[in-house]
């Protein structure tokens, strides 16, 4: 039995997302606004119900402008909720709102948490900063960044070439295998009315485009937004009093094991998302074939294909080989891949978009990209190399 | 023609941000000043480890200093930036992890010099050489 691991008790009870664009015309709190309304107008709940708020990693403004530039405070004083329960920190990992928000109401912290990850990051681009380049423009740098930005490696794009250039040369994936990831993505954006590119992308336009980092290009690399996504989670005790069909978690973790950082890993080519996808399997009887549709963290493709490894769906370096050609992860295969767009081509919601796309695909209202056959199992995967989060989500 | 000093002088591609130095890491970062690398041993069980730190976390035993290597090392991952992150850069330039030869894992990420970037491959066993900016002495590597 593996009721004793209490994130069973959880169900997303409602999901919403303001617009996404590139540069949009709203603060970060009014997106976050538009899309906590339509997140609870989904769950059928209104701000009275809401007694917790959980966001990940808090305020960033004044350190990394647009990349996180509402508080759980702002929108709590916003919306006038009155909270039992609430929390945001840094320090976590990128799925911890939702991996707080599962504890919360499964330890009666909360009833209903409302969840938020917001980034106006396309914005500050625009107002010439660029929030994902850490210590740019700076003279001195301290902290974990000391041992990368001296060198010029401003970007996650350095980082994460570093481990696809190793993987590459110790696996033999060619970037013909790799640029599936963003392929299969962009035809799936194409019926998403929501996608920032949709314009069709052939293999040979991938190896055309410019090398931003070796072995990433410019199509390996997800696209900077304005968006904010609202998830509800809510004791599953309430779920009959939900105008929305629950979506329970039937398991959700986000480990730190080995090194805390990018380049101390004594094999370079592995990450935090193994010990997640050990976590997670272990937290349920469910097995990797279960998993009907999966919607892996894509802020680079490289980073999906080690998380189809982490969470079992290959081997151990045979991701190359599963991705090839792309027939098993597009729509109709045996592992529909990011059926959104992924952040490479619906945009960088930065995880929470992962988690909008799995509950709208569970409960068959996505539309014109829903999926043939009705998925009942969702696996939901976030972060890269340090940072990794996953979660098994399920239609009871 | 010859100089006096005919030590070929390294420097990154970009003069980008210095390490902030502080009671932990000013070892590291001025350690090139005599031309040595150096880095944290643990005096107790002999574990090499990076960054520095106030303990060590194999034996947890507080016997550690900072103990010169040989700076011979293998470029274990590499990256070549193509991509003007900030106004002026021009060229690409190498990034890369190197492992040191003194134990598996200990890494550093640096930039290779002194070689076409396209032409740094995994495997390839480089040597530390500094670049020395202000306060701080940046070990970079260059092929052996
Ligand atoms: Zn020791």
């Amino acid at each position: 039995m593996t009721t004793k691991y209490l994130e069973k008790n959880a169900i997303i009870a409602g999901v919403g997302q303001s617009q996404v664009g590139r540069r949009l015309d709203r603060s970060g709190l009014q997106l976050t606004v538009d899309a906590t309304k339509a997140a609870l107008a989904d769950a059928g709940l209104t701000t009275a119900d809401i007694d917790g708020v959980a966001s990940w990693p808090g305020n960033m403004e004044a350190m990394q402008p647009g990349f996180s530039p509402v508080s759980v405070t702002d929108i709590k004083e916003a919306m006038g909720l009155e909270l039992n329960w609430y929390s945001a920190g840094s320090e976590s990992t990128q799925m911890s709102a939702i991996i707080n928000a599962c504890m919360a109401v499964a330890t009666g912290q909360a009833r209903h948490v409302l969840c938020f990850r917001t980034m106006c990051e396309a914005s500050a681009i625009a107002k010439g900063s660029r929030s994902s380049l850490v210590g740019a423009g700076r003279n001195r740098i301290g902290g974990s960044f000391q041992w990368q930005i001296p060198f010029n490696a401003f970007s996650a794009t350095n980082w994460v070439g570093l481990a696809a250039s190793r993987y590459m040369q110790e696996f033999g994936m060619t970037r013909e295998q790799l640029a599936q990831i963003t392929l299969t993505a962009r035809r799936n954006a194409q019926l998403n009315p929501k996608a920032i590119f949709t314009d069709p992308l052939s293999l040979d336009d991938y190896l055309q485009a410019r090398m931003i980092s070796t072995p990433l290009c410019l199509f390996d690399c997800d696209i900077p937004v304005d968006a904010s996504t609202a998830i509800i989670i809510s004791h599953a005790d309430t779920a009959p009093d939900l105008k929305s069909i629950p979506v329970r978690f039937e398991a959700i973790t986000g480990p730190l094991k080995g090194r805390d950082s990018w380049d101390q890993q004594i094999d370079l080519t592995r990450f935090n998302g193994e010990p997640a996808g050990t976590n997670l399997w272990q937290r349920t009887d469910l097995t990797p074939a279960d998993v009907d549709v999966a919607q892996l963290y894509d802020g680079f493709s490289f980073l999906t294909v080690l998380w189809l490894e982490a969470l079992g769906f290959c081997g151990r370096g045979e991701a190359g080989a599963f991705i090839e050609g792309g027939q098993r992860i597009s729509r109709d295969g045996e592992l529909p891949l990011n059926t959104h767009g992924g952040q490479l081509s619906a945009g960088r919601t930065h995880g929470f978009g992962f988690f909008h796309e799995a509950v709208l695909q569970l409960r068959g209202e996505a539309g014109e990209r829903q999926l043939s056959q009705q998925p009942k199992v969702a696996a939901v995967a976030n972060g890269g190399g340090n940072i990794a989060g996953a979660a098994l989500l399920v239609r009871d | 023609m010859s100089d006096v000093n005919e030590t070929p002088v390294y420097k990154r591609a970009l003069p980008g941000p210095l390490p902030e130095l502080d009671e932990l890491n000013r070892f590291f970062w001025v350690s090139g000043e005599d031309g040595t690398l150096r880095f944290q041993r643990c005096g107790d069980c002999n574990h090499w480890q990076h960054p520095p730190s106030v303990i060590c976390p194999k034996c947890l035993g507080e016997n550690i200093a900072p103990q010169a290597v040989s700076g011979l090392a293998t470029v274990g991952a590499v990256t070549v930036n193509h991509q003007a992150w900030t106004p002026g850069m021009t060229e690409p330039y190498v990034i890369a992890i190197v492992e040191l030869d003194e134990q598996p894992g200990l890494h550093l990420t640096t930039n290779i010099v002194g070689i076409d970037p396209d032409k740094v491959v995994i495997g390839q066993r480089v040597k530390v050489v500094f670049e020395h900016v202000d306060d701080v002495w940046l070990p970079l590597f260059v092929p052996v």
